[in-house]
């Protein structure tokens, strides 16, 4: 009998014998017929992480990323059945792969890219009106409670990983080694990851957790600008929501 | 989300094609675009975003077949609960023409290997799926179809006919069958058995649906041809003329032309679509 933890057990190893009682039509043993479904696997499980991950294949180039996505799907393979989130682990074991270790930035790039999956597969949201912030009075607006779209996630890094990001997938300008926040923000349907100026990832963690913005804005530090991050927010549909 | 609930309680014995994101805006510019679409279950389970408005507007025009690739129906673990839940809730948004999944398992000790793995054909095996056909047809409180595997291997425990196995599962459960001519001409290739001898033994009456797709070439340690289900190329002709010769048995079915690697843009996915057309206009003349 082939049971199906016999079966599994060889599709991630290669160095697992064929399981018994897998036969070709003559019944000779399966042989490479069992590779077949070890070759798709592996090979479904590479493409689709090679789909989630375009900088960090960008980066590191096909062939090295196809070396690190199947030491990865053996280690980690999906438990799920949507796709969609499969790899959320990946830049974590970039991170330790002594190989890798001279780019210190790869796995909070590769965060971006899972970041920006997770915000297009998010749930879709009603942005404020823009007016309603002109039209409070001061002390009404330093008290309100901000809420964001589902879409919008930070990236916080000691590394230029936006300007990397953009200068691998989009040819931008060569990246300075800053630390950066990216902040992705979804307008509508296509998430886009955007760099913060100096402050504004402090400003917007403390409006994520629900502090009033009076206080929110005080985390930003002299060099933060507030019409410039207000700018970022507003046209990406990013404002959910106002509460005093 | 508003609810996308589909006006088309039917697949109509047309062809349709595998939906494809980069192909929604040359779909609905077509003027003679096909007659439906299918789509896979899991790529629609997120929250919201671009795949789920595309498809709201998809169910506005055309009929939808939502055909699942990960419950693992043949798995021997029992089914995912929470995977169950997202298909009743995806079922229950769309309310589709059809939905269909595999005879096959992709899941075994929490890991999903994302393939449509084989089963051998026992009266074990043939329990525990009719066990899980019930219990998928309950849940999502409609009638499902069950689609035949591309097999590159036999099970020398197997005791049933793939046909057999594939028809008392319909009489036990009263599922239908999503009838896939290309696997049925990659297992038959690869596990040496007439093609047009297995169309005549299935159970054609319970047929709601037929796949088309391509497949690729390969050959076992032997040097015997092992055909591989890729979906990656046009349909060859002898799986046109198998599809010929199990109309002229069954009658016009919705036909599907599947293609999932190396998409080609629209034109050519719709030149496959017509072929499929002309195969029905054959068999109503």
């Amino acid at each position: 009998m082939t049971d199906q933890t016999a079966f599994h057990a060889g599709l991630l190893n290669p160095s697992t014998p064929v399981p018994e009682g897998l036969t070709d039509a003559q019944a000779r043993p399966a042989g490479r017929r069992y590779g077949i479904y070890r070759n798709n696997v592996t090979v479904s499980l590479r493409e689709a992480l090679a789909e989630g991950f375009p900088s960090l294949v960008g980066l590191i180039g096909r062939e090295n990323f196809d070396h690190v996505a199947r030491a990865y799907l053996r280690q980690s393979p999906p438990t799920s059945p949507l796709m969609m989130h499969y790899g959320a682990e990946l830049p974590e074991f970039v991170a330790a792969l002594e190989q890798l270790k001279h780019l210190p930035y790869l796995a909070d790039v590769a965060r971006i890219d899972v970041a920006m999956r997770q915000s297009y597969h998010a749930a879709d949201s009603i942005s404020i009106d823009p007016t309603a912030l002109q039209a409070m009075d001061e002390d009404t607006l330093l008290a309100t409670r901000f809420s964001f779209a589902p879409s919008m996630i930070m990236i916080r890094s000691r590394w230029p990983i936006g300007a990397v990001w953009h200068y691998t997938l989009r040819g931008g300008d060569k990246p300075k080694g800053q630390a950066e926040d990216v902040l992705i923000l979804r307008a509508e349907f296509d998430p886009e990851p955007i760099v913060l100026g100096p402050g504004a990832g402090d400003v917007v963690l403390a409006l994520q957790t629900g502090t009033p913005f009076g206080r929110a804005i005080e985390q930003g530090g002299d060099a933060f600008d507030l019409a410039a991050l207000l700018n970022i927010l507003l046209p990406h549909n990013a404002i959910t929501g106002l509460k005093s | 989300m508003p609810d996308a609930t589909s006006a088309f309680p039917h697949l109509p014995a047309l062809p349709g094609v595998g939906y494809k994101a980069q192909h929604f805006t040359d779909i609905l510019k077509d003027p003679n675009p096909v007659g439906w679409l299918e789509v896979h279950a899991e790529n629609y389970m997120g929250e919201g975003g671009r795949p789920l408005a595309q498809l709201r507007v998809l169910s506005e025009r055309f009929p939808i077949s939502v055909h699942g690739v990960g419950l693992s129906i043949g798995g021997e673990g029992r089914l995912d609960p929470d995977h169950l839940a997202r298909l009743k809730h995806l079922c229950d948004w769309l309310n589709p023409a059809s939905f269909s999944e595999h005879l096959a398992w992709s899941t075994h000790d929490s890991h999903f290997l994302n393939d449509l793995l084989p089963l051998p054909y026992t009266s074990d095996t043939l329990t525990r799926v009719a066990d899980h056909i019930d219990e998928v047809q309950t849940v999502l409180g409609r009638r499902m179809l069950l689609e035949n595997p591309s097999s590159y291997l036999a099970f020398a425990e197997s005791t049933y006919s793939e046909t057999d196995f594939l028809a008392e599962i319909v009489r036990r459960t009263g599922c239908g069958l999503l009838l896939d001519v290309n696997n049925v001409f990659v297992s038959a290739t690869n596990l040496d058995y007439s093609p047009q001898g297995y169309i005549d033994a299935y159970p054609l009456d319970a047929v709601g649906e037929i796949h088309l797709g391509g497949h690729d070439e390969d050959e076992d340690d032997h040097g015997a041809p092992l055909l591989i289900d890729s979906h990656g190329r046009e349909v060859v002709d002898p799986v046109w003329a198998l599809l010929d010769y199990t109309l002229a048995q069954s009658g016009p079915k919705p036909l599907l032309v599947e293609w999932d690697t190396d998409v080609p843009d629209w034109p050519v996915l719709a030149d496959e679509a017509r072929r499929a057309a002309s195969a029905l206009t054959r068999v109503l003349t």
